[in-house]
């Protein structure tokens, strides 16, 4: 990846040390994006191996952020990094624990499914609001990680707003499916199931959440956490009367 | 990108890859012990006159890495610098004690020629110091006097020494002009490509930045990591932060002795020694 924003260091190998973290950012992303795609699949379907190779999978997962990490705490030391090249090691170090966690959501989802199996499944219909809320969320990761790839702040805003779509999602799902529960307690063991995989789900978009505030901050330079959306966008616009 | 559906595609290649500890991650961190050794400092004193500047210096210096010395204004890295192409030799009153091993043979040995053993282990200054010749004189005077003559020789090898410094655009239409009228960075430039010029094994850097300004500094350290490529590395520097960017290996010396030597990586993230510590974080031993 030539990314402009990055290069054009005296020192060539800087550049790429930076553009080798940001590579490996978006390598660790779309492995993510595959855990998670392919847990709710498992799930839905009651694929036991496809939910086992999830679970194993994960320790890659961990393995990213661990040499990530390793590798930024190198550029600190050695390089000293100042202004956006110092914020964007720093977004990255918050960025891939962001994608750990969804990484280990993706895996209790395999887990569930791989345990769910062993009872009868439910009927199909029921995953119906999880799957539409699933495709919700891996699409709001991978347009957050593509915001962080192109370190464009105004579509990190954009992303940010889909979040409230899949938190309506989940409420959706809660509701209905205490309704169920009610209508038939046999039903309380696999509805709780869904209500766990709906919960992981809002989590997951959470995480894609922070990650699209931490490109703002290496984007723009200002801490976007704990405000709300419409600061947020005015700070990204630069028409906010704080700017400095 | 919303109308498709993301979970029905799934990426077989990724889950069929077996787990692998650390994926991807080229190992920051090394170690001496994988290392080819071009250098190998044994149990080295070194005196001047009552006084002992070096004690027991026993290290080993690999190949084609850049190691880098730091420590505090008298703590003898130049001195332990300097020993390597014997440049101590022109001082009266020092005596030295210990072997300095380069290709198994040592170079305090009586029957050491010195002049090749310079020609091997080439040295670069704090203050460029060009000689009062023209820019072309100055990289083909190395070779002048091994007696090299022919023209074409010379001028291949003076090109190919000025490239290999990134000098080459800036100075190609004026390689008959005098050194002097060059910048301090571009002399300095000029300077390793005159130590190169005659092919070293190893170049010895005595502060090579500390008279430059930042932008030559960046081009100094930039061509060092290129450098490291041919030539084994060794670099006295004051100014830590400098070690930590462009050494693989940093040695930290302390009143004439190795307090740590180890991965660069190693010694400014966590090093062994409390001493270490506080000097690279700038506090009161």
């Amino acid at each position: 990846m030539e990314n402009k924003r990055i290069g054009g260091h005296y020192s060539h190998r800087y550049d790429s040390e930076l553009e080798e973290v940001v590579n490996r950012v978006l390598a660790m992303g779309g492995l993510v994006e595959t855990q998670l795609t392919n847990a709710l699949q498992a799930f839905m379907e009651g694929d036991t191996q496809v939910a086992q190779e999830v679970s194993e999978n994960d320790a890659r997962v961990n393995s990213f952020e661990v040499s990530i990490d390793e590798r930024c705490v190198e550029i600190l030391a050695r390089r000293q990094p100042a202004a956006m090249d110092l914020r964007l090691i720093v977004a990255v170090i918050k960025t891939i624990t962001d994608l750990e966690r969804i990484g280990d959501l993706a895996d209790a989802i395999a887990r569930m499914a791989i345990r769910q199996a062993e009872g009868d499944r439910p009927r199909k219909q029921l995953f119906r609001d999880i799957e539409t809320m699933g495709n919700r969320v891996i699409t709001m990761l991978r347009d957050a990680l593509d915001a962080f790839a192109r370190m464009d702040a105004a579509a990190a805003v954009r992303v940010v707003r889909q979040d409230f779509a899949i938190d309506s999602d989940h409420e959706a799902i809660l509701r209905q499916n205490v309704t169920f529960m009610m209508e038939d307690s046999r039903n309380i063991g696999r509805m709780l199931d869904i209500t766990y995989a709906a919960r992981a789900l809002e989590r997951v978009g959470d995480h894609a959440r922070n990650m699209c505030e931490y490109t703002i901050y290496l984007v723009k330079g200002r801490d976007v956490r704990h405000i709300d959306l419409k600061e947020m966008e005015a700070i990204v616009e630069g028409s906010t009367s704080e700017e400095k | 990108m919303a109308s498709e559906n993301p979970m029905s595609q799934r990426n077989p290649a990724a889950t069929s890859m077996s787990a692998s500890l650390f994926e991807g991650s080229n190992r920051t961190i090394r170690s001496l012990a994988d290392e080819d050794i071009a250098i190998s400092v044994e149990n080295l004193d070194l005196y001047y006159g009552d006084t002992q500047a070096l004690k027991g210096i026993t290290m080993q210096i690999p190949k084609q890495r850049v190691t880098a010395f730091i420590g505090p204004s008298g703590c003898g890295k130049s001195t332990l610098l300097r020993c390597f192409n014997r440049m101590n030799d022109l001082v009266d009153s020092c005596r030295i004690e210990g072997a300095i091993n380069l290709h198994g043979a040592n170079i305090y040995d009586r029957r050491t020629d010195v002049a090749e053993l310079r020609r091997q282990v080439g040295m670069v200054f704090q203050k460029p110091n060009p000689f009062p010749k023209t820019i072309y004189e100055n990289v083909a005077y190395g070779l002048r006097l091994q007696g090299v003559k022919n023209k074409r020789v010379l001028d291949e090898v003076v090109e190919r020494s000025i490239k290999a410094v990134g000098l080459w655009e800036e100075v190609k239409d004026r390689l008959q002009s005098n050194a002097f009228g060059l910048s301090g960075g571009q002399q300095q430039r000029l300077v390793i490509a005159r130590a190169i010029a005659i092919e070293p094994e190893v170049i010895l850097l005595d502060e090579p930045t500390s008279a430059l300004d930042p932008i030559s500094t960046a081009k100094i350290e930039e061509l060092i990591e290129e450098l490291k490529e041919k030539y084994t590395i060794l670099i006295v520097t004051h100014n830590m932060q400098q070690a930590a960017r462009v050494s693989d290996y940093t040695a930290y010396m302390y009143l004439g002795e190795m307090v740590e030597y180890a991965d660069t990586m190693h010694l400014f993230t966590n090093p062994r020694e409390k001493a270490t510590e506080d000097y690279i974080t700038g506090r009161y031993g």
